[in-house]
């Protein structure tokens, strides 16, 4: 279990519970978080899961798989720090993670 | 006008097998669907990717079962309306009056949307600018391309559209690439031939920038670009292309008085029929409790929604259910030669 916590573009904050095991994306469809459409379902062919990762966060999170990065080149105002939430999968490490999503996304 | 007995709006594997269900029941329709060929998400997203969960295929890619599909359902001669959009539905006494995008019209006894996530339209721009420009100098697709014959072109993307358009245009143009990063998802040929023109100067290649803005009157006149670093430059640009692949959109779908959650449309399980009389929607589109989003499921729900279509169809006939491998009725509608 890890605590995540999503910023939307309402300015508001979820703090969520997510199981170890669901993803980011997984964590934000089942809260109804808004701005999280995960079109695909998770299959790394939509980049509507597509989040900012606080600053801090973004280097102690499991490298990029091939294929994701291309894929964010399709998300709305890629950055740096840019993921998709469908590939972070939740564990007792990412306890604490901060997600931001893009407002133009919602 | 089209007049025939279903309008199937969405042409990927749930709606291609819904033809089927149809027509082995005897009932004619027609297909409508946004992209310029067949398959859906089958075709757009994953072509050449496996999928291992259709019932008795153990593996196929999204192409072979499309094209599976579409034999499967020849004999009954469907007719296709490709890059059309649906747009508007009216009641006209017991029939569906159907317009399309590209003022295609249809009469027809019942609708069945079987329109995946929705219709799949260019991303664009996230700035807001753009949209003023958008179908005079600014374009996310191209239909003429004689009219950037000796003008100053700004293209922005990474994958194949981009690179084979900034390729194609630097012969007659000035080309600018530009790209959030140093890789490219576009094929690996594509990106040694770019980087080659960039080095001969008949291109300019602007990797790690996004735009920033853009501005002219009523035609653009140049865009900015912002590296990661910060830096800006701004590019003397007659005309912008954006190539950021394809989004999907519930689009006009949203406007039929149909209950939609969640960017889906809810319906029954015994039919598929939504709370509109008549309109029924089959595959990702629908949901209900339960509701799987494979391909399988799509099929069973065309299964239904076709023989929820008869009633609006034939309303003095009566169906009966029937199995392919014994109805003359079907295997003559197969074109079956015994």
């Amino acid at each position: 279990m890890a605590k995540i916590t999503y910023h939307t573009h309402d300015n508001k904050t979820h703090t969520i519970d997510v199981q170890n095991g669901l993803t980011v994306m997984e964590g934000a469809v089942q809260n109804d978080i808004p701005g999280i459409d995960a079109d695909c379902g998770g299959g790394m062919a939509c980049a509507t899961c597509h989040v900012y990762v606080k600053e801090d966060w973004f280097d102690k999170l499991p490298i990029k798989e091939d294929g994701e990065e291309d894929m964010l080149d399709m998300a709305y105002e890629p950055k740096q720090n840019s993921r998709l939430s469908c590939q972070l999968i939740v564990s007792d490490e990412l306890d604490g993670l901060e997600v931001t999503i893009p407002e133009k996304q919602a | 006008m089209n007049k025939t007995d279903v309008l199937i709006i969405g042409a990927g594997p749930t709606g291609l097998f819904c033809a089927h269900q149809l027509g082995i029941i005897g009932l004619q329709c027609e297909i409508v669907d946004n992209l310029d060929k067949a398959g859906g998400q089958c075709i757009e997203l994953y072509p050449d990717k496996p999928i291992y969960d259709i019932p008795a295929v153990p593996e196929c890619t999204g192409e072979e079962l499309t094209n599976n599909l579409l034999k499967q359902i020849k004999p009954f001669n469907v007719k296709f309306h490709l890059n059309e959009r649906v747009e508007e539905l009216k009641k006209v006494e017991k029939r569906w009056h159907v317009k399309t995008s590209g003022n295609q019209k249809f009469d027809v006894a019942a609708i069945i949307i079987a329109g995946g996530v929705g219709s799949f339209e260019p991303r664009k721009f996230p700035i807001k600018e753009c949209e003023k420009f958008e179908g005079s100098s600014l374009f996310y697709s191209i239909k003429d391309k004689t009219i950037f014959k000796d003008k100053t072109i700004s293209i922005f993307g990474g994958g194949d559209s981009a690179l084979d358009w900034a390729i194609e245009l630097s012969n007659t143009s000035k080309v600018n690439l530009i790209h959030r990063r140093d890789g490219f998802s576009g094929a690996e040929s594509s990106v040694q031939k770019v980087k080659e023109l960039n080095d001969q100067g008949k291109l300019n290649l602007y990797t790690k920038y996004q735009m920033e803005s853009v501005s002219g009157d009523n035609q653009i006149g140049s865009v900015k670009i912002k590296h990661d670093e910060g830096e800006t430059k701004e590019l003397q640009s007659d005309y912008v292309l954006g190539f950021f692949g394809l989004i999907m959109q519930l689009g006009p779908i949203l406007n039929w008085g149909l209950n939609i959650n969640k960017k889906t449309v809810e319906v029954n399980t015994e039919n598929f029929e939504t709370n509109v009389d008549g309109i029924f929607a089959i595959g990702d589109i629908c949901s209900y409790p339960g509701k799987l989003k494979l391909i399988l499921s799509g099929f069973h729900e065309g299964a239904l929604a076709a023989r929820g279509c008869f009633k609006y169809a034939r309303p003095d006939e009566k169906l009966r259910f029937e199995f392919t491998t014994t109805s003359k009725a079907a295997q003559e509608r197969l074109g079956v030669k015994k």
